[in-house]
């Protein structure tokens, strides 16, 4: 009984860490520009994909997966650059379709130059499972978490430590006000959209050696990655790991506890209850509209 | 990746340079083949050996004269692995672009939207795409070159019998191609006399099993399992199946009878079975099996072609494009009502998948020993049966 | 006064019609017909859907969802319970908007993102279903449609059919049908916003504060739209259903919705006739684009991209606001 709930809290976990991060960036770009970014996903793909083409052309780990980052980290600067800044005044809708755009350009792309193929990347460190309690873990799972954990500790000493984590801070919460005090908003944004696809990026490379990466796997990640920000209150730092843990959990307790048919059911199902009862999610801040 | 981008520009020319040469070599108007495959999207690993496949024999058959002394010319949609735009698709070939046959539909899903179009239509359409139900019950026009999810259920839980494993677990994709399977082996099991124990399903996108595996192998009895599913899921399970630590007998369908998943699921794969067609084990063929000719050479031509492995799947568009031409021969014209009498009467085609016999009441022409069942040691396909 | 303000609201709707009198000697083949009747059904769709998005300002990422739930109620009762088309289509278009009165209470009280996740979790949860229920919607290879049967007669895109003396073929039956779906439509939907719960819907746009402190029952309206925008993509579904005679769990996945939110977006949210032409384009381009082969994807999303970054009030807005400035300098040139 225990291995067995054991077991699903595992698969929960790692599934959660992912989304969770995924979550983070998205997080980090609403709070810099109020843009929900649905080529989110694609930044994981261009991590995962990134590293395994240049390992496979001969690069070095270490050196294929700084490409990778770099790579991506470019990709989020232009995304902010060419794609959302020139469309500012446009609404909400208008700049969902555009990051919508944006993801198919970049997985078509990336489909041209990659191929369609799924491939592997090896695991970081041995390919034994651990075991506790009579379930198993894989090693993999322990670096997704461990990295994870990191990143999150890194946003946090980045947002209240650093003057330019400040900055995009206060960019968020006025940007008017921002400006008037000598930020250079527009650097700072584009700033948010690098950090965010970095995150993405690292994400998916922790994760391609447990789900394997091609060039469309980041069309459901973003969007579970949309769904965990959102239960979490968008915005919110911890909302998004809270988010990302607890749908990762609910999906693996519901596959095999419920029903594995109707485990994305299940999920969808707690974040219409959670907003029932929570209307802005559970660590979204109460805002106030203007009149 | 340079490689690949200039491959593919080499690519763009060889297709221009053809289309110059056909403008200047035709005297008679060719002949149509129209296709609609799931090139890109989810089912992607079908549709795009199915279309390289298509293309270089046209090419080759166009090189070698042609059929009924015309030239072939191949016109192609990629549906997406969307149903409804494989149905659009297919219209557009039979009302827009007027084709005389259809060899295509990557998926089940895509080749049962367009059926009742074509069925309408009447246009001879050879479909790539696996589930019984796209030849059972018949169809007048539609045809089609896999085995049936049924025969693949049948192989694969007969192969149990024999090992004497009579209760199995069994874990599917949500997807059309595992719904279907799933379906198909519990009615092949209650005929047989088998006991389904578990019954577990993932979706395509789901990134790990372990959950569903988890819970068969908390279910007492279970004695096997049998997974059916295409993509990169199989591939999932078996890895997840691996660090479970599951020792019990694993079979994959033939959704993922090929190299590529070998690579993804890599040592995790060792011991698991499967049914497949020889195209996995081309020389490890008996040297009197009539296929082993047609077999090797495809495999060899596609590879030096394409510099990438073959699949099984890639053979359903072989077998489709040259049952397609073998009928336009044996009929002498591209009048639909001949080709497809010839098509329902083609006996003893000698093909990739299989030796096929047509008839009016069987538009698949293939039996169950069609399959191979192969197993993997030390990471690569051996023949087992 | 009011006779112009008619005018105005007329003369788009009499324009559409003459387009699609016109349209027919442009189309060179029945697969031409096949894609102007789908562009119609899907533009109806879309026309409802703007109602909620364009002059409610609530935002659906599930669609879809409506509209699968209204082509499987037509698939099923027509196709395994054998019941005649219209009463399917009418109790589907009932039930769909009975689930969306339903689901609409609490969700339409979030705002802005958080009402786009939840018609998100309430789209994927009814594809999801379509998907499961294999015995009851054939699951996801999907279930053939009986052509649409009205009194015994049955409008089949493969008939023959005599009308007063004239013979026409099937397909262009179903072009002339669904065209005139399409004007019922419009002129739903422009009576519609034209109404006092047009009116009431538009404050609710501006400013829901605002709009409840004048004393608007904003939740009413708000639920209100939501049902007729479903029941639209309901009734199109099953005509849909009909149309195409096989369907997928497809017509209700996620794409389908994001398709429908972008038709109205890339159209020109807010303007009924500015929809029809996202429809249009966004139904259009993959056939066009379809002999970039590989490079499809990548034109795509480069042109959704581009048309939103430099037109970002939509396709029709902004081209009317250049003709019409175009016009003016003109006028003003010549006085």
């Amino acid at each position: 009984m225990l291995a067995e709930f054991l077991q699903y809290l595992f698969t929960g976990i790692t599934i959660g860490a992912t989304y969770a991060l995924i979550a983070l960036g998205f997080t980090l770009i609403y709070n810099a520009s109020h843009v929900i970014n649905f080529a989110q996903g694609e930044f994981l793909m261009i991590g995962g994909m990134a590293t395994v083409s240049l390992t496979a052309m001969g690069v070095p780990m270490i050196l294929a997966v700084v490409l990778a980052v770099i790579l991506a980290g470019i990709l989020g600067v232009a995304l902010q650059r060419f794609a959302i800044a020139p469309a500012k005044q446009a609404d909400v809708v208008t700049l969902i379709i555009i990051t919508i755009g944006a993801s198919i350009f970049i997985r078509g792309i990336a489909q041209v130059v990659w191929g369609k193929e799924y491939h592997v990347m090896q695991n970081f460190s041995t390919d034994q499972p651990i075991e506790v309690f009579g379930a198993v873990l894989n090693s993999q799972s322990l670096w997704v978490l461990g990295i994870g954990a990191i990143l999150v500790v890194g946003l946090v000493l980045f947002f209240t430590k650093t003057l330019i984590g400040k900055a995009i801070l206060a960019t968020s919460m006025n940007k008017e006000a921002a400006r008037l005090v000598g930020i250079r908003t527009q650097m700072v944004l584009m700033l948010a959209f690098m950090v965010s696809a970095l995150l993405g990026s690292v994400a998916g490379i922790v994760v391609a050696p447990i789900t394997f990466t091609s060039y469309d796997i980041g069309i459901i990640l973003g969007l579970k990655g949309f769904v965990a920000a959102a239960i979490g209150g968008l915005g919110s730092g911890v909302g998004a790991v809270v988010g990302g843990l607890s749908l990762g959990i609910v999906e693996a307790m519901a596959a095999g506890y419920i029903s594995s048919d109707y485990k994305d059911a299940v999920a969808f199902s707690m974040i219409l209850l959670v907003l029932f009862f929570m209307p802005r999610g559970l660590f979204g801040a109460k805002v106030v509209e203007r009149v | 990746m340079f490689k690949t981008v200039i491959r593919r520009a080499g690519k763009c020319a060889a297709v221009a340079a053809a289309g110059l040469m056909m403008m200047s070599a035709q005297a008679a108007e060719p002949i149509k083949i129209g296709s609609f495959l799931s090139v890109t999207g989810p089912a992607s690993f079908l549709g795009d050996p199915e279309l390289k496949t298509l293309e270089m024999y046209v090419e080759k058959i166009n090189e070698e004269g042609g059929v009924l002394g015309r030239q072939l010319e191949l016109i192609h949609y990629d549906d997406v692995g969307n149903a409804s735009s494989a149905r659009n698709f297919a219209s557009r070939l039979i009302r827009s672009d007027q084709v005389d046959i259809i060899v295509g539909g990557s998926t089940t899903g895509a080749t049962m939207a367009a059926v009742p179009l074509i069925e309408q239509a009447e246009v001879p359409f050879i479909s790539l795409a696996g589930a019984v139900v796209i030849t059972n019950p018949v169809k007048k026009w539609v045809f089609k070159t896999p085995q049936t999810d049924r025969m693949a259920a049948e192989r694969i839980l007969t192969d149990m019998k024999d090992r004497g494993i009579t209760k199995f677990g069994l874990i599917s994709g949500t997807g059309g191609f595992g719904s279907s399977g799933r379906t198909q082996t519990l009615e092949v099991a209650e005929a047989m006399g088998m006991e389904v124990v578990a019954d577990v399903t993932y979706s395509g996108s789901d990134t790990d099993m372990t959950a569903q595996l988890t819970n068969i192998r908390n279910t007492s009895g279970v004695e096997a399992v049998l997974n059916f599913g295409f993509g990169q899921g199989p591939a999932i399970v078996t890895r997840n199946y691996a660090q479970l630590g599951m020792e019990l007998p694993f079979y994959q369908s033939h959704g993922v009878a090929s190299d590529s998943f070998l690579e993804l699921a890599g040592s995790s794969a060792e011991g698991l079975r499967l049914p497949a067609s020889p195209l996995l084990v081309p020389d490890s063929l008996p040297n009197d099996d009539p296929q082993k000719e047609v077999v090797q050479n495809y495999k060899a031509e596609y590879e030096a072609r394409w510099d990438s492995k073959v699949s099984t799947f890639g053979a359903y568009a072989y077998d489709g494009l040259m049952l397609a031409v073998r009928a336009m021969e044996e009929a002498g014209s591209t009048d639909p009502e001949a080709v497809r009498n010839a098509l329902e009467n083609i006996q003893g085609y000698v093909g990739v998948t299989g030796v096929f016999n047509m008839s009016p009441e069987d538009h698949n022409g293939l039996d169950p020993d069609s399959f191979r069942i192969l197993e993997v040691q030390n990471g690569e396909w051996k023949l087992i049966d | 006064m009011l006779n112009t303000f008619m005018q105005s609201r007329l003369r788009g709707l009499v324009i559409l019609a003459l387009i699609l009198v016109i349209l027919p000697a442009f189309l060179g083949n029945p697969f031409h017909y096949e894609l102007v009747t789908q562009m119609a059904i899907i533009a109806a769709t879309v026309v409802g859907l703007n109602l909620l998005v364009g002059f409610a300002g609530q935002i659906s990422l599930g669609h879809a969802g409506f509209f699968g739930l209204g082509a499987y109620f037509t698939g099923i009762a027509t196709g395994t319970y054998g019941w005649s088309s219209v009463p399917a289509l009418v109790v589907g278009a009932i039930v769909v908007g009975a689930i969306a009165w339903i689901v609409g209470r609490p969700i339409l009280r979030l705002k802005g993102h958080y009402l786009s996740m939840a018609t998100l979790a309430v789209g994927f949860i009814i594809a999801i279903i379509l998907n499961n229920e294999r015995a009851l919607t054939g699951g996801p290879d999907g279930m053939p449609v009986p052509a649409f049967e009205i009194f015994g007669w049955e409008l089949s895109a493969f008939g023959r059919y005599s009308l007063f003396g004239i013979t026409i073929e099937g397909f262009q039956a179903w072009y002339i049908f669904a065209s005139v779906v399409l004007l019922v439509a419009v002129w739903f939907a422009l009576n519609l916003i034209e109404s006092p719960i047009g009116r009431a819907l538009r404050s609710v746009h501006g400013s829901e504060v605002a709009a409840s402190v004048v004393g608007v029952n904003t939740a009413k309206y708000k639920s209100l739209v939501f049902v007729i925008s479903a029941i639209y993509a309901s009734l199109m579904g099953s005509l849909y259903a009909h149309f195409q005679g096989f369907i997928t769990p497809a017509v209700a996945s996620f794409e389908f919705s994001i398709l429908f939110i972008t038709m109205v977006v890339l159209g020109g949210m807010g303007s009924t006739f500015g929809v029809i032409l996202g429809a249009v384009v966004l139904k259009l381009l993959p056939q066009v684009l379809a002999d970039f082969q590989e490079l499809e994807h990548v034109m795509f999303g480069l042109i959704l991209m581009l048309t939103m970054i430099f037109m970002p009030k939509g396709l029709l807005p902004t081209l009317t606001a250049f003709v019409s400035k175009k016009m003016r300098k003109k006028a003003g040139g010549e006085a």
